[in-house]
């Protein structure tokens, strides 16, 4: 226990109380200082990118950019229209297939964390968090692509949800953990049954966090280029089926960014920024809902 | 923060809803009240009662711990999928190289002479670096965020934080090579080749692109991560907590440090790993940043290369079966070095951490 | 309660809407009635041109779908191999190892490429002279300042600084890479030994970009780099590029027409398989650093309505799609290259019967 505060509590004045006093007053106003100080230098960056990305990409951005398909260089009227959709498709995809894994299994690792799969399971989903994600493109390559025979949204969904399940994997076990286990033993006092216990109190307590880990990494799987390369390939139409090759953002993004031309430079621009407006939006309208069900702040 | 008013669990009734109990499920700060040591800090555990121990397992309890633990062991198929698969495509690497590919400093692809030694350099010292960097201010700003923001301007400014990481790389990428690595090298490393170029840490020409940009970038990319998962981390510790210290006289920084970091440990680790497998696995910023040269040298201001974006860089053009094989294999490299850093990293902040977090005051 | 566990999902909720909203727009966009769909991937260099190409062609057959997909010339060969791809894009030919994987692929030049020698130096305007021999030094390292004598040699009046050379090269491989590697083994016994030739060399100084939009990029913003990038992105950029020395000891600057009289000058060693590098070509205007790019195709054709649609399209990108190559800062293939290509188009087939009457 802090003896400081031991001593102050107990009225000890021979502790000179009066210049530790000061001390510690001072460092509290230092660390809050520091604190303030931090958070205005995240926001150095942010502004300056957002502000490059609107001076930028702002101008290309019209009602063409949204429902029509890419055009060539030179003509005006394309869009990314195709893109955008892909994007939704392929992240809803992913959402599909990760979702449940890294729920359930971060719901594991947090409840069960006797079992000796836990701690396997927690180094791996570490460890397969740092795995770049062109090794994943390949890795799916390998797996779905070639098997397949061909290119496919699917393959995407799946390169975009093995990226996405460690970090909510991770995100959901740490939330879950911090759950206090009163609430747990209160819903077993009941007589709740551990799993309905496991997903009606404890997950549903730790709503607010778990929704923020998704969030981080659908952000982060809305922005990849390189997995998408070797597994949907990119389409300059519309694409619908599961099993064809089909557009997205971010490579959309690349290929005009790398291209000579500044027509298509500023698409690209138009393109992130649209890009960082989704992620938001769908952000947004998560934590929306999820603070409607809790009902109060989170 | 855990809320106070949490659904009252219902009974198996379809159609009926239990009345509340006349005292609730107790409060963090009643169930804790009554500890031994009165010590403000204690230690959160995971769910408290051991299913095996519980006398009436029933058939939905091992359904679902079944169920949730295949979900949890698929990661472990994914990896060792994943490494199976890019162990037999390195095959031909590793036979020719063996175990000096890991301390060779060749990369020729014209005569067949791979090495991947200024990689590992590359990518430990700039992640390294980007975590010094970032933890620290992802740490501020969840301690602010969470203990001295009001509500709406926390609201606001957590939004924000949250937005950098929405900004995709590539964006990121060109953002850097045309705003911050100019800026870097006619403002900072200029200053410090006047002043400190003595140092082997800042000789050389400043370029703006290297390992500090690459350092810089990473920082700022990884800063959302830490921060969001660290602010949800310090929102969920109980107020108790927090008000006990206040109670016994400690400062806001002293209740922060003692209660919350120390209660938070584990999530402060887990979020210092996801931010530090980010940085590992960044290719696109950090390849437009870093220079792109592989070598080793001591000064921030000097081009390097990771293994990530070498593989991004060169994956796909690469022709020539060995060619392709010693990338591969660089992939598996990585695959070594982010477990072995995941294992320091993590033993490191648990102790810093857990130190810092419970050392009584001088 | 047990409905509690569908409540738990709002997220499903905005899911659904999401897609069915998504499935809407999909039911109002074009669908695409398409008499056959192909798809092709390979080098970024071509992709702006190719995708114009895709556009005329679809607006002049309609119901024809090409998607073609700039994913790297290395990756096009692979898939063409794998044959995940109706047709791959390559700017360096397949090597004898990798056609020996993809028995009966075929080499379809379709446009000319140029590379550019840019640089950033304050006061000293475009058209800097440089020879094979300089460029290769400085890219080797051996000369480190601008005002060296040997680039003052050639170029009298002009006053250079004093100024260190910073080499900016490509960190991707990249056919760009393999034709200035290539020029620079023909120009330099010194680089041939020391460096060689292919689309990912080990450097001996300089810093790698991305891209040539990267190297673009790099030596737009620091001042007293030298690099190199293909013609488009001189161009549009407007960087200021070196004049070289051609065989004939002309220093030519880099054009769209050089590019073409470079690639009519090597028509005479053209092989039976198409398969060439043109750099330091002989032709007195012609510009030496140059290489073709190729479309890669099968010449047994397993779907013949596909194999059909994709022959016609060759017949029409090398003669109507030449006329819009031009105006992207492609070089159109010159007509003796034309004719070559014609036979080999012709030689397709399917099913035993060729498919281009």
């Amino acid at each position: 226990m802090n003896s400081s505060l031991q001593s102050a509590a107990a009225g000890d004045s021979s502790s000179a109380p009066d210049s530790r006093f000061l001390r510690r007053k001072a460092v509290n106003a230092a660390m809050t200082a520091f604190s303030l100080a931090c958070v205005l230098l995240a926001l150095v960056p942010l502004i300056s990118i957002l502000a490059f990305i609107v001076s930028q990409g702002a101008r290309a951005i019209n009602l063409d950019f949204f429902i029509r398909l890419p055009k060539p260089v030179g003509e005006a009227g394309g869009g990314m229209a195709n893109a955008i959709l892909g994007t939704l498709e392929l992240v809803g995809l992913a959402c599909v297939l990760g979702l449940p894994v890294g729920i359930l299994g971060g719901a594991f690792l947090s409840e069960y964390g006797n079992s000796p799969l836990a701690p396997a399971a927690r180094f791996t989903a570490d460890v397969l968090s740092g795995v770049p994600s062109i090794v994943v493109g390949v890795f799916v390559f390998a797996l779905v692509v070639r098997p397949m025979h061909g290119f496919s949204a699917f393959a995407g969904g799946v390169a975009l949800a093995i990226l996405m399940v460690p970090t909510v994997m991770r995100t959901t076990e740490e939330l879950m953990r911090l759950v206090p286990g009163s609430l747990r033993e209160a819903a077993l006092a009941l007589g709740v049954s551990h799993w309905r216990t496991v997903l009606l109190v404890v997950l549903q307590n730790a709503r607010g966090g778990i929704v923020m880990g998704v969030m981080l990494a659908i952000a982060r799987i809305a922005g990849e280029t390189a997995p998408l390369l070797f597994t949907a390939l990119g389409n300059r139409f519309w694409s619908f089926e599961l099993n064809q090759p089909i557009a997205a953002l971010p490579m959309q993004i690349f290929t005009y960014a790398i291209s000579p031309f500044d027509d298509w430079h500023r698409q690209a621009w138009a393109g992130a920024l649209v890009l960082v407006v989704l992620v938001l939006a769908v952000n947004l309208v998560a934590r929306v809902a999820v603070r409607q069900r809790v009902g109060g702040t989170p | 923060m855990t809320s106070p008013h949490l659904q009252a669990p219902r009974p198996a009734r379809p159609g009926k809803r239990a009345a509340r109990p006349p005292k609730g499920p107790a409060g963090p700060a009643e169930a804790h009240a009554g500890e031994p040591g009165g010590t403000a800090v204690v230690q959160a555990g995971p769910g408290a009662a051991d299913p095996q121990s519980h006398p009436r397992r029933s058939l939905g309890d091992t359904l679902f711990k079944v169920a949730a633990g295949g979900f949890a062991a698929v990661v472990l198929l994914i990896a060792v999928g994943m490494a199976w698969v890019m162990t037999q495509a390195a095959r031909p690497s590793i036979r020719a190289f063996g175990l000096g590919f890991l301390v060779s400093s060749a990369w020729d692809p014209v005569r067949n002479a791979y090495g991947a030694l200024p990689y590992i350099f590359g990518t430990v010292t700039s992640s390294l670096l980007a975590l010094a960097i970032a933890v620290p201010l992802a740490l501020g700003i969840a301690s602010f965020l969470s203990e001295l923001a009001r509500g709406p301007l926390a609201r606001v400014l957590g939004f924000l934080v949250e937005l950098l990481a929405a900004i995709p790389s590539v964006v990121y990428g060109l953002w850097g090579v045309f705003l911050m690595a100019p800026w870097l090298r006619n403002g900072p490393q200029a200053w410090l080749s006047r002043h400190l170029g003595f140092l082997p840490f800042f000789r050389g020409t400043p370029f703006g692109v290297g390992m500090m940009g690459a350092a810089l970038i990473l920082a700022v990319m990884i800063l959302p991560t830490i921060s969001a998962v660290c602010l949800e981390v310090f929102r969920a510790v109980p107020r108790a907590q927090r008000e006990a210290a206040l109670a016994l006289g400690a400062t806001r920084w002293e209740s922060t440090r003692m209660a919350v970091f120390s209660y938070a440990r584990s999530g402060i680790v887990g979020a210092v790993i996801l931010g530090l497998g980010r940085a590992l696995g960044e290719t696109m910023a950090v390849t437009m940043l870093i220079g792109n040269r592989p070598q080793i040298s001591a000064s921030l201001f000097a081009p390097a290369h990771t293994m990530a974006s070498v593989l991004a860089n060169e994956f796909a053009e690469a022709s020539g079966d060995l060619y392709l094989s010693a990338l591969i294999e660089i992939g598996l490299v990585l695959f070594g070095i982010t477990i072995l850093l995941n294992i320091l990293a993590r033993w490191l902040v648990w102790r810093t951490v857990g130190r810092f977090g419970s050392t009584p005051a001088a | 309660m047990s409905t509690d566990i569908l409540r738990r999902a709002p997220r499903s909720s905005a899911l659904a809407a999401l897609l069915s909203l998504a499935l809407t727009l999909a039911a109002a966009g074009p669908a695409p009635a398409a008499a056959a769909s192909l798809t092709g991937a390979g080098a970024t260099f071509p992709y702006p041109l190719y995708s114009k190409w895709f556009d005329e062609y679809a607006k002049a057959n309609p119901g024809t779908n090409i998607n073609y997909q700039s994913i790297g010339s290395g990756g096009g060969i692979r898939q063409i191999t794998e044959r995940t791809v109706d047709f791959g894009a390559s700017d360096p030919p397949m090597t004898e190892e990798q056609i020996g994987k993809a028995p009966g692929v075929l080499h379809i030049p379709t446009v000319i490429g140029a590379v550019v020698v840019v640089y950033n130096l304050a006061g000293v305007p475009a058209g800097l002279k440089l020879d094979g021999e300089t460029v290769a030094a400085i890219f080797l390292g051996q000369i480190t300042s601008w005002n060296d004598p040997k680039v003052a040699a050639l170029n009298p009046g002009v006053s250079l600084p004093a100024q260190a050379i910073t080499v900016v090269h490509r960190s991707d491989g990249s056919g760009t890479t393999n034709i200035f590697t290539d020029y620079l083994s023909h120009v330099s016994t010194a680089w041939a030994k020391a460096v060689g030739k292919s689309t990912s060399v080990n450097w001996p100084v300089g810093l790698g970009a991305k891209g040539n939009e990267g190297v673009a990029g790099q030596v737009r913003t620091l001042p007293g780099t030298i690099g190199y990038v293909e013609l488009a992105y001189a161009m549009t950029n407007k960087m200021t590029y070196a004049s070289v020395r051609n065989r004939a000891g002309e220093f030519v600057e880099p054009s769209v027409a050089a590019t073409t009289t470079a690639a009519a000058g090597a028509v005479s060693k053209m092989p039976a398989d198409l398969r060439v590098s043109i750099v330091n070509p002989p032709g007195k205007h012609a510009y030496p650093i140059c290489g073709f790019t190729y479309l890669l195709v099968y010449r047994e054709q397993g779907n013949r309505t596909k194999g059909e649609v994709l022959a016609k399209f060759l017949w029409w990108a090398i003669h109507d799609g030449q006329r819009m190559a031009e105006p992207l800062y492609y070089a159109p293939l010159p007509p003796p290259v034309v004719s070559l290509v014609e036979a080999k188009v012709k030689s397709l087939e399917s099913g035993g019967s060729v498919l281009l009457k």
